[in-house]
């Protein structure tokens, strides 16, 4: 067994084990959303980050996949479609992807992106006025199926590995490399015989899916949805983005450092942790919470400014240059004996 | 049967006639020369032969089936491919890797298309790059790893679109090597260039295009002495 392998098993077992020992259901809340915007980063990253698509619009995925597993729940198909659900709803949000792409990926570059930020805020107007369906601004109400969060941690650990697995294999395999060739010249990929609307769309669909799962999961988890929330434009579409860059777009490990980011700053600027007895510490406690948009948005400048490439891209931009300027130097010679 | 045909090719940009009914063909095992004062069209040629532009009229028959009409990467398919003279790297993947991309044009096994890869790599002579980033490869190497991409997806017919252009005479001469060489191994060649020298030595056949019209086809002597190909590079007064 490879070096990486023994190690992902390693993580994986670790992190299962977690709930056996820890019953603080804070933290276990915490390490729920993690992981969930682990997944939601990882979905995003394949299209935008290893396809170079930028999309805007991937609250979309996210809002059908909450929405396909609440509906079913609420029309009472199945006590269990808690668990199945999460299926459905990457499936339905796929074939929604497929509609999108059909539509959007007729266009490139910034025009592709606000297409589907367009189509994304289309399916929340939808959501806010069939009301038969979806209930409306209302939104839909549901008891959670587990008591537990135990339960939960298990089902968000066990689909962001499977997914973190998938898509590890896809940018091993042929789909990979033309993603990648996508990604860097179109029209070059083209006249390699790439197909770029057929894998552009192949691309789509792994991302909506596990981005649908996620909407589904959330639904589960969380028990309330309605259009603001799951189809938000700036708390999903946006914040997955963000999450993908802080951590490394194009990257394996980038969305899973984001999401960690992301959640410990949103944690700290809800209930900032200030030393009791600090002067004025209750005004200043108030200026962090309503301004954490604010700081979240700072961290971002910090870290674009000194990361481009985000944390993991730009620490293993670094490593492969050096390597490279090693390698360099052998290979910089041997070519004019060649010549 | 010819393998490529052009009959009466024609490309218009609105009011624009940039390529003019355009009818040649091209023998299996040829190197066929293409060249023309700039903005004669020749590159515009070949995105229509490629399927990058949709023709205004005409027809491109390939191994005796229509090829325009088709997307580029279904033309790949049929075993003719192209370089780009404006290079495209894929900037961010390695030599290897941009080869592979091309290799897995008729496989689906990454062992397999890292074979095929580094044949292409080792017929062309870049195994010293192998490794590198292709955006941080100098010129003459970009240009070799457009032809080393090309080569990977076994093609009948290569387009070369000045593949020559700004080497050093030391990369020319290996380029021309390079050149006979791919021909050696059974592909035919259409090829364009501006260094005289170096189209006159390998090409069999050449073809002269002005304002994207054809004025001179035959073999290089034939076409160099033309009245018209001279008065098209040098003016009527050399004529």
């Amino acid at each position: 067994m490879a070096k990486g392998t023994l190690l992902g098993l390693g993580s994986v077992i670790g992190l299962a084990v977690v709930p056996l020992f820890v019953s603080n259901t804070y933290v276990l809340h915490m390490l729920v959303m993690v992981f969930l915007w682990v997944l939601l980063g990882q979905s995003w990253n394949l299209l935008g980050g290893f396809t170079g698509q930028v999309s805007y619009g991937h609250a979309a995925f996210f809002g059908v996949g909450a929405y396909t597993s609440a509906i079913m729940v609420k029309s009472g198909l199945s006590p269990a479609a808690a668990w199945w659900g999460l299926l459905l709803g990457g499936l339905v949000a796929a074939l929604v992807g497929a509609v999108l792409g059909w539509i959007c990926f007729r266009l490139r570059g910034p025009y592709f992106s606000l297409s589907i930020l367009a189509l994304s805020e289309v399916l929340r107007l939808i959501a806010v006025n069939w009301k038969q369906l979806t209930n409306g601004a209302e939104g839909i109400l549901y008891i959670p199926a587990f008591n537990s969060k135990a339960a939960y941690y298990w089902i968000i650990l066990a689909v962001v590995t499977v997914s973190f697995l998938t898509i590890r294999a896809v940018m091993r395999s042929k789909l990979g490399f033309y993603f990648l060739a996508i990604r860097e010249d179109q029209d070059c990929a083209e006249s390699l015989g790439i197909n770029t609307t057929k894998y552009k769309l192949y691309s789509l669909l792994i991302s909506a899916f596990f981005t649908g799962v996620a909407g589904a999961f959330y639904m589960n988890y969380m028990g309330f949805i309605d259009p603001g929330i799951v189809f938000s434009l700036s708390d999903i579409s946006i914040m997955m983005i963000l999450v993908t860059m802080l951590g490394g777009a194009a990257t394996m490990m980038g969305p899973a450092v984001g999401a960690v980011l992301y959640v410990l700053m949103s944690e700290l600027f809800r209930d900032p942790p200030l030393p009791k007895g600090l002067p004025f510490g209750e005004q200043i406690a108030q200026v962090l919470k309503s301004g954490h948009l604010f700081f979240f948005g700072v961290l971002i400048i910090v870290i674009i400014i000194y990361f481009p490439h985000g944390i993991v891209g730009t620490l293993h931009e670094k490593w492969v240059n050096r390597k490279a300027r090693l390698a360099g130097r052998a290979a910089a010679a041997a070519p004019k004996e060649a010549a | 049967m010819s393998l490529l045909e052009l009959k009466g090719v024609t490309k218009r940009f609105g009011g624009l006639q940039a390529v003019g009914g355009m009818t040649f063909s091209i023998e299996k095992g040829e190197i066929f020369g293409l060249i023309g004062p700039n903005g004669a069209g020749k590159t515009t040629l070949f995105n229509l032969i490629n399927g990058y532009f949709p023709l205004s009229a005409g027809e491109v028959v390939f191994k005796g089936e229509r090829i325009d009409g088709m997307k580029p990467h279904n033309v790949c398919r049929r075993g003719l491919a192209r370089t780009f003279q404006v290079v495209k790297p894929l900037a961010r993947l390695t030599v290897l890797e941009n080869v592979m991309v091309s290799a897995f044009c008729h496989t689906d096994h990454r062992a397999e298309a890292s074979r095929i890869a580094l044949e292409a790599i080792s017929f062309t002579e870049m195994e010293p790059w192998r490794d590198r980033l292709a955006g941080s490869l100098p010129l003459g190497m970009r240009k070799r790893l457009e032809m080393a991409r090309a080569l990977a997806t076994k093609p009948d017919l290569l387009l070369l679109d000045e593949n020559f252009a700004g080497l050093n005479p030391a990369e020319v001469e290996k380029t021309i090597a390079i050149v006979r060489k791919i021909h050696g191994s059974g592909v035919t060649i259409l090829i364009i260039e501006h260094n005289m020298r170096v189209i006159m030595s390998i090409s069999q056949k050449l073809l002269c295009m002005c304002y994207g019209e054809k004025i001179s086809e035959g073999t290089p002597a034939e076409v160099a002495n033309d009245p018209g190909v001279i008065e098209a590079y040098l003016g009527a007064a050399h004529a």
